[in-house]
């Protein structure tokens, strides 16, 4: 193990000769669009005029993918049940809020805020409707979390496809920063009677989505009734008006267009939390109310499709733990033989994606690349073999395995198991 | 995690100081708002309306509102679940339908009243719900040809995979009774 690195200090980024070779090709290959010296670079010019809506550059592309369940990519977006988001082109820790993965169960319905309500009820002492003015006028929390589908990384169980890019494999996450109305604020203004253990919370679509969430006292101490998505209201694929946010647990508990919030001293037993959202072990009983994301990582550069060139190479991923904050990142590039710890770009915050960067001068050798997260409550990622050897490979959701990306010799990345 | 448990002692202090205009926010709503929005069910039947439905009466609801996509009796649709996989759950290829994988009835009629049709949910009656849960089970084997179901009966068909399910001890120890 190497000594851990200081996270504020920045490497340096000396030139190996390799790379000086290899940026020496690169010259004879040169193609339409570049800038060989600094007078091919065009004059300066008046641009555009301002405008209300600032879009982003016509040179970058950005979109997420929709698609239909494990192998099935490249649907018609009418049949499709999620949206993955372009993990391999972000970088720092917010997803931009169009680019946010979705998965909706009926459609995005188009909501007027102004003729939503939520109602509060059940084993309660007040019941109360409250609209989208009532909510903004209590006092607010703001938190940056991750939100993950508990299908994300469901393309593994089985096989590996080597056509996938990281945007197929880990795209069901995404990370932004939230502000609502603290739970804990409703369940007191409702005054939740004693007994009442679990909490119903209903969303506002076709399917009236509908997720028992046990009222731990971490549940109702984090989650919040969302009203804002990185300093503007939800969009409508995450929610508008309203959703909850339950940090660190699953993606399906963060109910969406939230119109009803009921108290019961038991679960309802939903479809959400009995013929999905459960996983099946190999003895063919399935695992109930596995509400908690795991600690989880990825590298998003290399990654599934890219191809890279000998010489130095910087590796860069995302993690994320919903149990707590991620403390160490480690990358092995040797097949998951050696690992070397990653530098944490910024401050890791507790649920919430960190990014993590480690530099790597590739020799020219096929090998494999492989990262593992720890989160600050020491649960340490799995390999694959391990979690398969717990859970069987029929669980479909909850997938939290090391992804590894194998690197052939001239430089393609490609999914594979282990 | 102490910063979160500061900030909310921080807006619990905030909170109580504007309490008494707190006590104002929102509305109490009418007996009968709550009624029209209360649709779940539980397995102990609490949630169930009143009437009943019989698997013939089923059969027709079905044809009308689910084969399109369902198939006919549940076979061949482009959504599938609803029946067949008995025995596969230990297989490679597990089919989780309502007869194999689904614990609880009062999880179908839950399931029917609140989301479907999936073009027009809760455009079924409490009636027509019932008769359409009776043809599923009824093409599982569960209920007769010509059986009915209603709020007291419903509860009490047991399915095959009933004690199927293991909760997680974090979520489940304490909170389920």
């Amino acid at each position: 193990m190497q000594v851990p690195p200081d996270r504020n200090h920045v490497p340096s980024v000396r030139p190996t000769r390799r790379n000086m070779l290899v940026a020496g090709a690169g010259l004879a290959l040169a193609g339409p669009a570049t800038a060989e010296t600094l007078a091919d670079i065009p004059d300066r010019a008046p641009g555009a005029p301002l405008s209300g809506h600032s879009e982003r550059s016509s040179y970058v592309k950005l979109s997420r993918i929709p698609e239909a369940g494990p192998g099935m990519r490249h649907v018609d977006p009418a049949d499709a049940i999620n949206s993955k988001a372009p993990l391999q082109e972000l970088v720092g820790t917010i997803t931009p809020s169009d680019l946010h993965y979705e998965r909706s169960h009926s459609g995005v319905p188009d909501i007027d805020p102004d003729v939503h309500r939520l109602l509060v009820h059940g084993q309660v002492e007040r019941p109360l409707v409250l609209s989208l003015d009532d909510l903004k006028a209590l006092p607010s929390i703001t938190r940056t979390v991750f939100i993950e589908c508990t299908g994300n990384g469901w393309e593994n169980w089985k096989a590996a496809d080597p056509t996938l890019t990281v945007q197929n494999t880990h795209g069901l996450v995404s990370n932004n920063e939230w502000t609502g109305v603290p739970l804990r604020i409703l369940v007191d203004l409702v005054g939740r009677s004693s007994g009442s253990t679990w909490m119903l919370a209903e969303g506002g679509d076709g399917a009236g989505v509908a997720r028992s969430i046990p009222l731990t006292d971490e549940i109702i101490d984090e989650a919040f009734v969302a009203y804002g998505q990185n300093g503007e209201p939800l969009r409508p694929a995450h929610g508008f008006p309203i959703r909850l946010v339950t940090p660190g647990l699953e993606g399906n508990l963060h109910i969406k267009w939230l119109r009803r919030l009921k108290f019961g001293d038991r679960p309802w037993m939903t479809r959400w939390e009995t013929a999905r959202y459960t996983q099946l072990q190999a003895n063919g009983t399935a695992r109930q109310f596995q509400l908690r994301m795991e600690t989880n990582s990825v590298i998003t550069s290399p990654s599934g499709t890219m191809k890279i060139k000998p010489g130095r190479n910087l590796i860069r991923g995302l993690a994320w733990s919903g149990h707590g904050r991620i403390s160490r990142v480690e990358v092995s590039t040797d097949a998951a033989t050696t690992w070397k710890e990653c530098r944490l770009v910024g401050q890791a915050l507790t649920k919430a994606q960190v990014r993590f960067e480690l530099p790597w001068d590739w020799d020219g050798r096929p090998t494999k690349i492989v990262s593992r997260s720890t989160d600050d409550a020491g649960h340490i990622q799995p390999d694959r073999a391990t979690l398969i050897a717990q859970t069987g490979t029929n669980a479909l959701f909850h997938y939290n395995a090391q992804q590894t990306w194998s690197i052939d010799l001239s430089g393609e990345v490609h999914n594979v198991l282990d | 995690m102490s910063w979160i448990n500061r900030s909310l002692a921080l807006l619990a202090l905030v909170f109580s100081v504007t309490g008494a205009q707190a006590q104002t926010v929102g509305r109490t709503p009418a007996a009968a708002e709550i009624a029209a929005w209360d649709i779940d069910v539980r397995p102990d039947g609490q949630g169930l309306p009143q009437g009943f439905g019989t698997v013939a009466r089923g059969k027709t609801v079905y044809a009308e509102n689910c084969e399109g996509c369902h198939g006919v009796g549940g076979i061949g649709g482009i959504k599938g679940g609803l029946v067949g996989g008995q025995g596969t759950l230990t297989s490679n290829h597990p089919i989780k339908s309502v007869g194999s994988f689904w614990p609880y009835s009062t999880t179908l009629f839950d399931y029917v009243r609140r989301a479907m049709p999936y073009p027009a949910p809760g455009s079924l009656s409490a009636a027509d719900t019932y008769a359409v849960v009776a043809y599923i089970l009824s093409l599982n084997g569960l209920l007769p040809a010509n059986g009915r179901l209603d709020a007291k009966t419903l509860p009490k068909v047991r399915m095959p995979n009933r004690d199927g399910f293991r909760p997680d001890a974090e979520f489940s120890q304490g909170y389920i009774p």
